[in-house]
């Protein structure tokens, strides 16, 4: 067993640079043993790539990344699409990576509720039903380490909830570390320990607070959402422009970052309004 | 002689070597169809000419120079996209035409030298000789062996490279080594059906396959029995209708393949897959 206190993987001062373009730069980011760390930003802010600098999929232009050695890794990439000319079952599939029995198989399939596709070809899953294939592929081997693209991306409301509630219970049984990228850059779930804000650099990092106490949020989504969900807002005190350039809360605009640059974020106490923020101003 | 006298008979000979041929083709025909591949395959096998051509200058086994060449391409091709200044297909055009040009060039230069080049085009299957036997089956079982050893590791790559090497599969390594089995499969079947048609033995039967088959395991074996019956009816075929053997086995292929595409085919492979979807 790993020390706690020892983190699974970690990404110093991490940067990717292709074409002269730096897809992602400065990344500072470690996931211990049964911490859950969730990547938020838009578009083009350089997720998918952090979490592949920390899989070791790409290696960092500057900067190091760091992965235990004999770490099991279960990933879910954001995107993956299955060639018709590929005869694959889901559960094929499952074992794609990995030496597992039927039972852990069933066992993976029925936690995230499509045990009844196991016999299914991949190619003819919808994509909700795809994404719980793939979590279901990613936590079946048991892992140390996992790293989640978007993992609930096509999946209605209600399976999301339930999908997000099954990370946590997974972090919680298996005490595994877990990267997530959020695919809404204004939710991430409670559970969350750390959740990192990037836009080509890291904006900001901090806790998210908990809105479980809300009682017009436990109105809006019930009992068990309240647990899972937590909605959590920020503001960014300078823009990146389409021309690389960066604009400040001040209205200057300058060719990079300053060193100083963060922003305000706020958690909101009420879901779906604006406004009313605790005024828990953190800088990065 | 004794047990090898059965070998005596040039058309029994054919028909071994060809069988041979079509198990070691399958599995890696599958992941030829699976990775796109095909052009990557014929960029191989035109290149095996100029093996050909080496082979005869400097007085080589003409197997072995093949399989270097086709190995050298190979990662000729590999080091070329990783500093990509042209896109793949045109770099698999010029590898293959430019290695296809040199050969007959070389061997325009060696006068002395009186060579059958449609044989080497087309195949010369009825020529086959024992060690040309010994030849497929040896390397044969070398290929088949190392493609089961990297069989998983391969197979997830193909489905999704970022992910089987996030999960510790090493596809890169793979990628090698399919590279290397390729040269290798095309070193030791040029005989059979020639530079122009290795292609066609390693894609038709996978493609034939594809519709009878629920898993890519199951998909590899199949793609080995179509294979096998395209050799049998193509030299039979050969044999009763006078046509060049090599050109006759590829068109039996066309047929299973046509036959896959049916309706009778569609029929059949319904009835033996199970439901999907269905409730439990």
């Amino acid at each position: 067993m790993l020390k706690v206190s020892e983190p699974l993987i970690s990404l110093e001062n991490a940067g990717l640079e292709r074409g002269g373009r730096w897809l992602v730069r400065g990344v500072d980011l470690s996931v211990r043993r049964g911490e859950i760390v969730t990547l938020i930003g838009p578009n083009g802010s350089g997720k998918s790539t952090t979490a592949k600098l920390a899989l070791g999929i790409h290696k960092p232009s500057e900067g190091t990344a760091h992965r235990t050695a004999g770490l099991k890794v279960g990933y879910v990439p954001q995107k993956v699409s299955i060639d018709w000319t590929l005869p694959l079952s889901v559960r094929r599939f499952m074992r794609l990576t990995q030496r597992i029995d039927d039972r852990q198989i069933d066992a993976a399939l029925d936690s995230t509720g499509i045990l009844h596709l196991a016999g299914a070809e991949v190619r003819t899953l919808s994509g909700g039903e795809f994404q719980r294939v793939m979590l279901a592929r990613a936590i079946a081997g048991r892992p140390d380490f996992m790293v989640l693209d978007e993992p609930v991306q096509g999946v209605d409301f209600s399976g999301e909830i339930a999908l997000y509630e099954l990370i946590s219970t997974i972090r919680d049984g298996l005490g595994c570390g877990i990267l997530m990228i959020s695919h809404d850059l204004h939710v991430v779930m409670a559970a969350t320990d750390q959740v990192i804000c990037l836009n080509g650099h890291v904006c900001c990092k901090g806790s998210p607070e908990t809105v479980a106490q809300s009682a017009e949020y436990r109105k809006l989504f019930g009992d068990r959402a309240s647990a899972a969900l937590a909605i959590y807002r920020h503001d960014h005190d300078h823009t990146h422009l389409p021309d690389g350039r960066v604009r400040h809360a001040d209205g200057s605009i300058t060719d990079h970052c300053h060193p100083d640059d963060g922003h305000h974020h706020t958690v909101e106490e009420k879901a779906g309004t604006e406004g009313d923020s605790d005024g828990g101003d953190r800088r990065a | 002689m004794g047990e090898t006298a059965v070998l005596d008979d040039f058309f029994t000979r054919a028909m071994v070597a060809g069988i041979g041929v079509a198990i070691i083709a399958a599995p890696l025909g599958c992941f030829v169809v699976w990775r796109r591949l095909a052009y990557f395959g014929d960029t191989l096998a035109h290149a095996a000419l100029l093996g050909v051509a080496l082979a005869f200058l400097f007085e080589l086994n003409i197997t072995l120079a093949v399989f270097v060449v086709c190995a050298a391409v190979a990662v000729a091709l590999l080091l070329l996209q990783r500093r990509a200044t042209l896109s793949s297909d045109s770099l698999l055009g010029l590898l293959a035409h430019s290695s296809l040009a040199l050969g007959l060039v070389v061997l325009a230069f060696m006068t002395w030298i009186r060579m059958d080049l449609m044989g080497f085009l087309f195949g010369d299957i009825l020529a086959v000789s024992k060690s040309d036997i010994a030849t497929i089956y040896a390397g044969g079982a070398v290929v088949l062996s190392v493609i089961v050893l990297i069989w998983r590791s391969l197979f997830a790559a193909t489905v999704n490279r970022e992910l089987a090497e996030a999960e510790g599969m090493h596809p890169e390594r793979s990628n090698l080594v399919f590279m290397l089995l390729m040269a290798t499969v095309i070193a030791i079947s040029m005989k059979i059906v020639g530079v122009l048609l290795i292609t066609a033995l390693l894609i038709i039967p996978a493609a034939a396959a594809r519709r009878f088959s629920s898993g890519p395991e199951q998909m590899a074996v199949i793609a080995g029995v179509i294979g096998i019956a395209s050799i049998i009816c193509g030299l039979y075929g050969s044999l009763t209708w006078d046509t060049p053997s090599g050109p006759s086995i590829v068109v039996a292929a066309l047929v299973f393949f046509l036959i896959s595409v049916s309706p009778i085919a569609a029929l059949v492979s319904r009835r033996h897959r199970p439901a999907q979807g269905a409730k439990p």
